[in-house]
């Protein structure tokens, strides 16, 4: 019985409900940035999956998906690199990193 | 095939070329108007002499497919061709008065302007062969006798009564207007010939078909100053005096009656509508009678015989006689305008003075006037022999077959008539002079005192068949020894009466209570309106202040619009809590939701 579709989505969704609880419970900002990243390659890691087993009428894999992984990859590097700068200039403004510490602007 | 083309268009081009070119020179524009109008007399004189065209002499203007067709074009007939010369004849007369009357007046070119537009109008409204052109041209007689009345503007009486007048006719033009639109809707079409060939083939609802007539007839109401409408005409004797009678006494109000004459099919076909323009005729020819009686006013009292007269007119068109009310419309066309000419010369000479009793003892001084005055007055009332007692009998003949109650009490306005008209003549012209202007009066230069005269020879020889049979289909005669008879009467008691009461007087002699009040007030018909209008102005105005101020101010915009925004962000605000973890599970929520709801709805 090899691994079959099923096994991978299941893996991504576990990974990909990690990181959301990770998002919405974690108080460290930075965290939650690591979470988000997780979520991120959850999905990577369906779109991979549904690549590998999508295949088209030549035998080949769809490399649309893969493609799309490599996008996103390249867009995440982007959003780490302006998210980690927000936090950094956030906690030299506030001196602190932890969210609920950061809510003015509620009504 | 030109000629009736050449006859309605020269006064246009004469009012344009007054306004564009000669406006500077007072002199000119007279003498362009005047041209214009004898053109049109010549053009019409030609047009008369001419056979009746077979062929319609029209082109399209509006092409709506089958639905609807509106040409311009032009009717002539025996109605038209009587109508053209009555109106040219008649203008023709005045535009030369006017030279003499006008001559020193600042805004003499304006004057013969609106002059040479109210003729085209005029023209318009006799030639048009077509519902839609009579009302364009209706309207146009509306705009043009605005101007002429509002010609003194700087007079807050003579701009009112302009307004008081284009507003009144509105009134009945609107009704003129669903008129026209009932008939074209139940015929398909606008035009006189063929709609008076389809409309009793249409078997319609009788009381469409009254209706139809009645609000056509409301169009005569306004215009031909019937009552409950009449109101704006006495007013309008504030314009000068040639206008008063071209417009206000011989053609824009018999407009009216001519326009009944030439959709008298419409009246034929419904008796109820029949009944209802009869007693309309009848009610205005009485009320303005014994209005007449105790105005001062020298012109008001010829306005209040105007309207009397016009009266007349409706009533026979009301009990089938139009051939009757056309008869009269041709006698009373000269004779009245010869009134008002006649007046026009008094009030010239009294220095523009119009109350009759500071007139007095003109005879002497002015006996071309004196002498015309007279014929007309003689005419207007009925004296035998003279034109007005040819047309009134026959109308008097009509009502007397038709109609019992009627006949009396147009008899009534008959003795009445030669009542206020020789009140007017004995106080103006014999007894004493009663102000300095009356006793340093003089005769009128000839510009004015030959229209007079010619006038004068139509009013006497108007009547008589041999003159008017080759313009009229005169009503057949019957011969009612009885009726004329009674109308002989009613001239010579109301003639005497009045000399016996009124020669010599120097002020009012006449006094019964409340009645004198009631018609020197003219039934205080104008208040009542002011009260009404002024009354449902105001009950209409609370409601709609009520209105906006609860339920569009408070109600709509206050409540719902502000009050709604508001409370949307009063809710939405408690939302905005602050907490980023709070806002990722929303919008986590959100899609959740979203999901499910479009997997599993």
């Amino acid at each position: 019985m090899g691994v079959t579709l099923n096994n991978y989505l299941l893996v991504s969704g576990l990974l990909f409900t990690i990181g959301f609880a990770g998002v919405l419970l974690r108080r460290n900002i930075i965290i939650i940035f690591m979470c988000l990243e997780l979520m991120l390659n959850a999905a990577n890691l369906s779109l991979v999956a549904f690549s590998r087993f999508h295949l088209g009428s030549n035998g080949l894999p769809d490399y649309n998906a893969q493609i799309l992984v490599f996008f996103i990859i390249t867009v995440a590097a982007a959003e780490v690199a302006v998210g980690l700068a927000v936090i950094v200039a956030l906690y030299r403004a506030r001196q602190t990193t932890h969210v609920e510490d950061i809510n003015n602007l509620k009504f | 095939m030109a000629l009736p083309w050449i006859i309605l268009f020269s006064p246009l081009i004469s009012a344009l070329l007054i306004l564009f070119v000669t406006k500077g020179s007072r002199t000119l524009s007279g003498y362009v108007s005047v041209a214009a109008v004898l053109i049109s007399f010549v053009a019409s004189l030609a047009v008369f002499f001419q056979a009746d065209p077979t062929a319609p002499n029209q082109f399209l203007w509006l092409d709506f497919g089958n639905q609807l067709q509106v040409p311009i074009g032009v009717t002539i007939d025996k109605l038209s061709k009587a109508m053209l010369l009555v109106v040219t004849t008649v203008g023709a007369l005045v535009h030369i008065f006017s030279l003499g009357y006008m001559a020193e007046d600042e805004g003499k070119s304006r004057y013969f302007a609106g002059l040479s537009l109210f003729m085209f109008s005029m023209l318009g409204i006799v030639l048009a062969n077509n519902f839609v052109m009579m009302f364009i041209f209706w309207e146009l007689v509306g705009v043009s006798s605005y101007i002429l009345i509002g010609h003194w503007f700087t007079k807050n009486s003579a701009a009112a009564a302009a307004n008081k007048a284009f507003i009144t006719n509105r009134l009945g033009d609107f009704g003129f207007m669903i008129g026209i639109l009932m008939v074209w809707v139940a015929s398909g079409s606008i035009e006189f010939v063929k709609v008076s060939q389809t409309w009793h083939g249409l078997h319609l609802n009788s009381l469409y078909l009254a209706a139809a007539a009645i609000f056509v007839f409301c169009g005569a109401v306004g215009k031909s100053a019937q009552f409950p409408l009449h109101v704006w005409l006495p007013d309008a004797m504030e314009g000068p005096t040639p206008v008063s009678a071209l417009i206000h006494a011989a053609t824009m109000v018999a407009a009216g009656v001519y326009m009944l004459c030439r959709v008298f099919f419409l009246v034929e076909a419904s008796s109820e509508a029949q009944n209802v323009i009869a007693w309309i005729g009848t009610i205005t020819a009485v009320m303005a009678a014994l209005m007449a009686t105790q105005q001062n006013d020298i012109k008001r009292i010829l306005a209040y015989s105007t309207l009397s007269q016009l009266g007349y007119m409706v009533l026979a068109v009301g009990l089938t006689g139009h051939d009757a009310a056309m008869f009269h419309l041709f006698t009373h066309a000269f004779f009245k305008a010869l009134l008002f000419l006649g007046s026009g010369a008094v009030i010239y000479a009294m220095h523009h003075e119009q109350d009759i009793w500071k007139m007095g003892a003109l005879q002497k001084k002015m006996p071309v006037t004196f002498i015309t005055f007279l014929v007309a007055t003689l005419a207007l009332t009925g004296c035998p022999g003279l034109s007005g007692f040819f047309s009134k009998e026959t109308i008097l003949g009509t009502a007397f077959e038709h109609n019992r109650a009627i006949f009396w009490l147009a008899l009534g306005t008959a003795f009445l008539t030669a009542f206020y008209m020789f009140r007017l003549v004995s106080v103006v012209f014999f007894g004493l002079g009663k102000s300095d202007h009356a006793s340093h009066a003089h005769e009128v230069p000839p510009v004015m005192k030959y229209p007079l005269v010619i006038l004068g020879v139509l009013s006497v020889i108007g009547g008589y068949s041999l003159f008017a049979g080759n313009f009229l289909t005169l009503p057949h005669e019957e011969g009612h020894g009885f009726v004329t008879l009674l109308a002989i009467g009613a001239f010579a008691v109301g003639a005497f009466a009045a000399f016996a009461i009124y020669n010599g007087k120097r002020q009012e002699p006449v006094q019964i209570p409340f009645l004198s009040d009631l018609f020197a007030n003219k039934f205080y018909i104008d208040e009542a309106y002011a009260f009404l209008i002024k009354w449902t102005q105001d009950l209409l105005a609370t409601y709609v202040a009520w209105f906006d101020r609860w339920v569009l101010d408070f109600g709509l915009v206050r409540s719902f619009f502000a009050g709604g925004t508001y409370g949307a962000g009063l809710v939405l605000r408690f939302l905005q809590i602050g907490n980023l973890q709070a806002y990722a599970f929303m919008f986590g929520a959100g899609v959740v939701a979203f999901i499910y709801y479009i997997l599993f709805k």
